[in-house]
């Protein structure tokens, strides 16, 4: 009688704790089906051609072309959120790399006690609130000396530079921890100089660590839509300079979605956009999900 | 050839020097960068922030003095109904995920699943939010659409958070529970629960920042709009009804990407400031409580 | 494997009219993922009130062993018992096999002391209230009993609502022996229970074993101590490379080796 409870108690926490990850997976599923399908009516339904999407440097939807199919060329917000993705990138790595070499090798207690609280705190600002900063400071000051309106890629990659610094610097600190101490004792003992051995040793045996780093870095950033919404000028078009309005996938989305009624062409290509950065946020995790095998393969 | 050593040598300490020395540089820069950063949202916003009749305020749309006192309520409402939907949810799921899972395929493929989950752009989720709960099952624009996607937005983070404080109670313990012959589901309830508990209280505290100042999940499922609540409204179907979980809920977040994009308040700037250092204070101090919290609870649950 | 049935029967011959084993093994294996093979062919018989000892250089399967006893070898993923393991007159390695009731009777302590965060009282309460005893007498008689058992009821009388791990290393290891003895096990399997200990708090484990078994418990101790096995174990059982080498009364197998193997690691050839 005892045992049966226990048997009874057992098989109701997994089933209970079962149905807990079966709603998660449920809601991700469908949410991936459901973008999908939305996402592709476009071309399915409304007859929308693929690479005309994908290539094409027009962006309006309300005006047909002259064969009278949507003029719908989402390159210009491709280009801008990989133009603001990489930008930002090539921001943050030199600062981020710099400062988690400085908290790990020269001087882990102000690490430890200072600058890793600081990095948490930061990284739990809301990106409105960047957005916000951007356009009360980073984008007049573009102003001040580019002339133009201070709305582009420059300012979005800006904001998200600084928005992306703590998370991706705190994950860095992570992969250099991760370096055993024997490595770097072992050159020392060969009578390295510190800087041999975090050049040499440390950022070789902690790449893979870096690299995931970095990548889900961009992710985020590719994925941010408010912050870079704020500052970007949102100019469906490929921008002549870093300093002119531009827009990228989730900028569209942001403005455009709630004006739109479904099921219309416009609504559509909007779905397709966002089928875009789902499909993005899985490569970017397939490109982290390589590199960790890689590494695991190359260390046995 | 001695001496050859010794310039290498001497070249080799110069570079040490110059690479630390710019190594400090850049770490200086960070810091100063984000301490100007916060006090910089803070001291322009402060005015406002501490203004009574601005925290308790009706927002204006057209001219000057309007406040914020329904957005400050609606994202902490939204805020209290997310974490009653995801903590339990998450719970379940950590616990399944460190006690019941079959070590294989299955396991791996929810691994994965909850991995891209949290990469998921939180636009693309408030866009599903509103695909499903908003148009699907009709619920329009609201706060219980809102705390749907938000559930869908802190799930991934919180799982891991539970999972990785599950994960470092010694196996020890577990084995300990297990040879007396006690379920899975006590040992857990009853011993690693309790011994996890400092670090899941820090990660739902830490969680709940980041859904206090998430707007992009909620500019198409909580809406955009904020009617004036009344409070001594108990009608639950009516508009004005703050517990009313079918009205539509402008957060604080949102409000400060609305007043922006919209740019039709005459004290456009103060008001955003002002909402933005409300939410700064708020975030801050949820990170301090975590921090708080996680090492009073320790204290008390371990009867140290 | 000759030697040991012959010693088997000219050793246990005589006891096994008094002493019917509680426990015992037959052909037990244990393989990871089916076919990395970590032990095989053990055939083992465990008496009431006996000190077993497992002894053999690491790796040799004693503690895996130790733990098919109990089957916690069930929680790891991918690890399959095979065999039989002959408890209370049924084999109890069937799938079948209510693991709740025989972990009561079947308890263990591990290398590392691990009481529960928790009181002193609550870590020996915990368990039985689990099992459904509710009445606060009954556990309160449950504590003192299976502390002064587990001869540490003296030292924390007083504080039994003070923090385990208030307590030293030795009086931990004692306590989670008194909260196995608080479930009223016929056996208990001990996995290096004195490893993690200074000198002192070794020896007074070792009198609370000697004073378990004299309760007629069988206690079955992995050890890498070849000098803890002979003083304080009935029985010594050898393991190499997954194997039983040797087993017999620990003082033949100490004085007498009939293995070269195990006379090998006695002198301290290896291991």
């Amino acid at each position: 009688m005892k045992s049966l409870q226990k048997h009874q108690l057992e098989r109701v926490g997994k089933s209970l704790t079962g149905f807990c990850i079966a709603v998660v997976i449920l809601v991700v599923g469908s949410l991936v089906v459901m973008v999908a399908q939305r996402g592709l009516s476009a071309f399915a339904v409304d007859g929308v051609d693929l690479w005309g999407f994908l290539s094409g440097v027009t962006w309006n939807p309300h005006q047909p072309d002259a064969s009278g199919a949507p003029t719908v060329g989402a390159l210009p917000m491709i280009f801008g959120s990989f133009a603001v993705t990489l930008l930002s990138c090539l921001f943050v790595i030199p600062f981020a790399l710099g400062s988690a070499i400085y908290t790990v090798e020269v001087n882990p207690k102000f690490g430890n006690t200072v600058f890793r609280p600081a990095l948490e705190l930061l990284v739990g600002i809301p990106s409105v609130v960047f957005g916000l900063v951007g356009l009360t400071i980073v984008v007049p000051w573009i102003r001040g000396w580019s002339g133009g309106t201070g709305y582009g890629i420059l300012a979005g990659s800006l904001v998200l530079a600084v928005m992306v610094l703590p998370t991706v610097t705190s994950l860095i600190i992570d992969a250099l921890n991760a370096v055993p101490a024997a490595y770097r004792m072992s050159s020392s003992a060969l009578g390295g100089t510190r800087w041999q051995n975090t050049w040499h040793i440390v950022l070789k045996a902690a790449t893979p660590g870096i690299l995931t780093a970095i990548i889900l870095g961009m992710a985020r950033a590719f994925g941010e839509a408010l912050a870079v919404q704020m500052v970007i000028g949102n100019a469906a078009t490929i921008p002549d300079s870093l300093v002119s309005p531009a827009a990228t996938l989730t900028s569209v989305l942001t403005t455009s979605m709630g004006n739109e009624a479904m099921g219309t062409v416009y609504n559509d290509v909007l779905w397709s956009l966002a089928l875009i950065l789902l499909l993005m946020s899985l490569v970017f995790i397939l490109i982290v999900h390589i590199i960790g095998n890689r590494s695991e393969v190359k260390h046995g | 050839m001695a001496s050859d050593i010794k310039a290498q040598v001497s070249r080799a300490k110069r570079e040490d020097k110059i690479a630390t020395g710019i190594l400090m540089a850049i770490v200086a820069f960070i810091f100063i960068l984000l301490a100007a950063l916060i006090v910089y949202i803070i001291a322009s916003g402060a005015q406002k922030a501490f203004d009574p009749s601005f925290l308790t305020g009706k927002p204006e749309q057209f001219k000057e003095g309007g406040g914020i006192g329904p957005e400050l309520f609606n994202s902490f409402y939204l805020l209290v109904l997310t974490m009653i939907i995801s903590v339990p949810l998450s719970l379940g799921a950590a616990i399944y995920l460190v006690e019941y899972a079959p070590g294989n395929r299955v396991t791996h493929i929810i691994k994965t699943v909850i991995e891209v989950l949290s990469s998921l752009p939180s636009i693309v989720v408030g866009l599903f939010g509103f695909l499903l709960f908003v148009i699907y099952f009709g619920w329009g624009f609201s706060i219980i659409s809102g705390a749907f996607a938000l559930t869908i937005f802190n799930i991934p983070l919180l799982v891991r958070v539970i999972q990785q404080a599950l994960e470092s109670v010694p196996t020890t313990q577990r084995d300990a529970g297990l040879a007396l012959g006690l379920t899975r589901w006590e040992t857990t309830i009853h011993i690693l629960l309790p011994t996890a508990m400092p670090a899941i209280i820090t990660g739902i505290i830490l969680s709940a920042g980041r859904v206090f100042g998430e707007a992009a999940a909620l500019i198409y499922t909580a809406g955009q709009s904020a009617p004036m609540l009344d409070f001594t409204c108990l009608d639950f179907s009516s508009p004005t009804c703050p517990w009313n979980i079918f009205r539509p809920a402008e957060t604080l977040a949102v409000h400060i990407w609305k007043i922006n994009s919209e740019g039709v308040v005459p004290d456009l700037a103060a008001i955003s400031n002002g909402t933005a250092a409300v939410l700064m204070i708020c975030v801050l101090l949820f990170n301090l409580i975590a921090r708080f919290v996680g090492k009073r609870v320790g204290k008390k649950l371990v009867a140290e | 494997m000759m030697q040991i049935t012959e010693r088997d029967t000219r050793g246990a011959a005589v006891e096994a009219e008094m002493r019917e084993p509680v426990l015992a093994t037959h052909d037990v294996g244990v393989r990871y993922d089916e076919t990395k093979v970590a032990l095989s062919g053990v055939n083992l018989e465990f008496a009431a009130g006996e000190v077993t000892s497992l002894i053999g250089p690491s790796g040799c399967g004693k503690s895996t062993f130790l733990r098919c006893l109990n089957l916690m070898n069930r929680e790891i993923p991918h690890c399959h018992i095979d065999g039989e393991i002959v408890y209370d007159g049924h084999n109890i390695n069937t799938p079948d096999e209510n693991l709740y009731e025989l972990r009561q009777s079947i308890g263990m302590v591990f290398q590392i002391p691990n009481p529960f965060r928790k009181s002193i009282r609550d870590n020996i309460t915990f368990a039985p209230r689990c099992h459904g005893i509710k009445d606060k007498k009954r556990l309160d008689e449950i504590v003192e009993t299976s502390l002064v058992k587990a001869a540490l009821w003296d030292e924390v009388k007083d504080k039994l609502d003070k923090s385990a791990y208030a307590l030293s290393g030795g009086q931990r290891q004692r306590l989670c022996i008194a909260r196995t003895l608080a479930m009223n096990p016929k056996v208990v399997l001990m996995d290096e229970p004195c490893s993690a200990l200074d000198p002192i708090a070794t020896f007074s484990i070792e009198d609370t074993i000697g004073q378990i078994a004299g309760e007629g418990i069988s206690v079955i101790i992995v050890t890498h101590n070849i000098e803890q096995a002979a003083r304080i174990s009935d029985k010594t059982a050898y393991f190499l490379l997954g194997e039983v080498v040797e087993w017999g009364d620990t003082d033949a197998v100490f004085s007498d080796p009939k293995d070269k193997r195990t006379q090998d690691y006695l002198t301290g050839r290896f291991g």
